[in-house]
């Protein structure tokens, strides 16, 4: 069971999760301090650590939309945060692949501030509504870097497996 | 069934005969472009090699392009030492396509990649920044990603993981009225389409304004395909294109055009006439609340802004120069203008066009992206608007989440700047 503990709307732009003017920080060691710097409340909560890792981020359609910058995944990364939404703009979702972010694709998600969601393989259920909503599945090619652990650790294979064999 | 033409570009950057939407591919890379965010890709490039026993070398030194322009020169000490970083790994791996901080041959990645011949028809290009689709202009598949995929990009010499995306069609039919051109057909497209109305989608563009089109112009639709949600634009490759590259980019050696097939499949087609289509504006906080000039004319501007990769050419600035050549900015309001490149700058100086827009109170900076995306010179201040040429007007984007960000073509941006208030250029200023 997991806390929905910032609920947004459409269309939440990487600049608004991960401001411009922070990018010179790019390690993703550095990067958590900075989630979405612009609203004080919600960025010193998550430095305070007043949010448990595992918590929900439940969001809109097109979730992540806008620049390429992987700060955006790292930052919410860094507090193991878990993204609900009910679409996720392309470039987020395959750095959230790649980084290991958890990414949750709800077309029909209807939760709030404070709502206790359940995520299960195939859906996800709302404890507090009561209501259940089914997930979109990841495409097999994506789910085979979620399973090496990320796609550094695959991309390592794939290096690996070529040196030993070489073209 | 036939292919679309980033069906084919991926069916030969695989050795395959054909290819459809919805397959998964591991396409070769002709061209990987990177700007100051080299700095984390080369960290998560080094990640890979870690206990591998294996020396990092990139696959291909010579299809990796790496440009200085986000924040340049640099703002912060951090900033000048990532870029000193990348100079180095620049160095050592012997990396050619790069270009530093420099009058001549810099400026902003995706001016730099088209005017120095680096994209060709056909290819595939990767880069990290979503603007990356502005090279489907060239008839290249391009498309974003993020610093660690451009790192396993670094590694294998292709792209893992790739979904062979659906194309929407987008004809493009009728002339432009005067003062209307490829900004306002992006921003009504993106208006029509929505933010998200094509994530996961490429838009092939076709019709006979597209032909009539400048590669500037076709850069400008590709480059705001994105902002739809598109994987990419792109314009299949014509007389245009092969002139572009022979006069503007120096191309001298065989130029392999790729077209799509006339039975292709394209999920949907949008038509657009263009001929009584208004200026059209962007107005805060989303790139598709897209309205024409007369519902938002009238609001007070503190800062105009002109250039960017969307609009920073040379025809961008001469139709700001013309705009306020001879008067003079509203005080009141601040006129920013950065050439996209160097080589731009150049001509705009050889040309006059900067000397009119200095003498009228323009503040004309360096090329590179400036206050694009709110980290460098061109800050907003509390509840400020500020209207520009670029490309999105997401809240904070230009450094303040409380100020206001409109978007335009660079007639409305000039003759805005003039009168302190959102204008048609139409109207005279
Ligand atoms: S000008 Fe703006 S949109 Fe273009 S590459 Fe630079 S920051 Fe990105």
């Amino acid at each position: 069971m997991a806390k929905v503990v910032y609920a947004v709307g459409d269309d939440i732009s990487t600049d608004v999760i991960y401001p411009g003017r922070f990018m010179a920080t790019v390690l993703p060691t550095e990067t958590p301090q900075f989630a979405f710097a612009d609203d004080a409340v919600f960025n010193n909560q998550l430095k305070n650590r007043q949010i448990p890792p595992g918590s929900v981020i439940a969001a809109g359609k097109n979730f992540g939309c806008g620049s390429s910058r992987e700060q955006a995944v790292s930052t919410l990364k860094g507090h193991e945060l878990i993204i609900v939404a009910r679409s996720v703009a392309r470039i987020f979702m395959q750095n959230a692949v790649n980084l290991g972010l958890r990414l949750i694709v709800v077309p029909d998600l209807e939760a709030s501030l404070g709502d206790e969601i359940e995520c299960e393989e195939d859906r996800v259920v709302n404890r507090t509504s009561g209501r259940n909503f089914a997930t979109e599945r990841l495409p097999s090619a994506r789910q085979a870097i979620v399973d090496a652990g990320g796609l550094i650790p695959y991309t390592r294979k794939r290096l690996v497996e070529r040196s030993a064999s070489p073209r | 069934m036939g292919m679309t033409v980033v069906e084919k570009i991926l069916a030969r950057a695989t050795g395959q005969r054909s290819v459809k939407a919805g397959d998964v591919l591991e396409p070769r890379v002709d061209l990987a472009m990177s700007h100051e965010n080299a700095a984390l890709v080369i960290n998560q490039f080094l990640e890979i090699y870690k206990g591998t026993g294996l020396e990092p070398k990139v696959w291909d030194a010579s299809r990796v392009a790496i440009i200085f322009d986000h924040r340049v020169p640099a703002e912060s000490s951090k900033t000048a030492t990532n870029q000193k970083k990348v100079r180095e790994f620049v160095a050592r791996h012997m990396i050619s396509k790069f270009h530093d901080i420099r009058g001549d041959r810099g400026g902003i990645c995706h001016q730099i990649l088209p005017e120095s011949g680096y994209v060709r028809p056909g290819h595939v290009v990767v880069g990290t920044d979503s603007h990356t689709t502005s090279h489907g202009a060239l008839g290249a598949f391009a498309f974003g990603i993020g610093a660690t995929e451009m790192a396993s990009v670094w590694t294998l010499g292709f792209a893992v993981n790739v979904e062979v995306p659906a194309t929407i069609k987008v004809n493009v039919t009728g002339d432009f009225l005067p003062m209307v051109g490829p900004k306002d057909l992006i921003l009504h497209l993106i208006g029509t389409l929505s933010a998200q109305g094509a994530n996961f989608r490429v838009i092939e563009f076709h019709g006979p304004t597209i032909a009539r089109m400048s590669t500037s112009g076709r850069l400008v639709i590709c480059n705001m395909s994105v902002e739809a949600g598109a994987t990419s634009g792109i314009v299949p490759a014509d007389a245009e294109t092969v002139h572009y590259l022979r006069e503007e980019a120096g191309v001298r050696d065989l130029i392999d055009v790729v077209l799509p097939d006339a039975d292709a499949a394209y999920e949907r087609t949008v038509s657009i006439d263009v001929s009584q289509l208004p200026p059209q504006i962007a107005c805060p906080h989303t790139v598709d609340n897209v309205k024409p000039i007369d519902q938002v004319a009238g609001k007070k501007i503190q800062q105009v802004v002109i250039g960017s990769c969307t609009n920073g050419r040379l025809d961008d600035i001469a139709a700001a120069a013309a705009m306020v050549r001879g008067k003079s900015v509203a005080s009141g309001t601040r006129m920013l203008v950065f050439p996209a490149s160097g080589r731009i700058y150049q001509r705009a100086l050889d040309q006059g066009y900067i000397a009119d827009l200095v003498r009228a109170g323009a503040v004309v900076m360096n090329p590179g992206c400036g206050p694009c995306l709110g980290v460098h010179e061109g800050a907003l201040g509390d509840g400020e608007v500020a209207l520009s040429t670029t490309n999105r007007n997401f809240k904070g984007r230009m450094g303040n989440p409380t100020a206001e960000v409109f978007l335009c073509s660079p007639a409305v941006a000039a003759a805005s700047a003039v009168a302190g208030e959102i204008t048609d250029p139409r109207k005279g200023a």
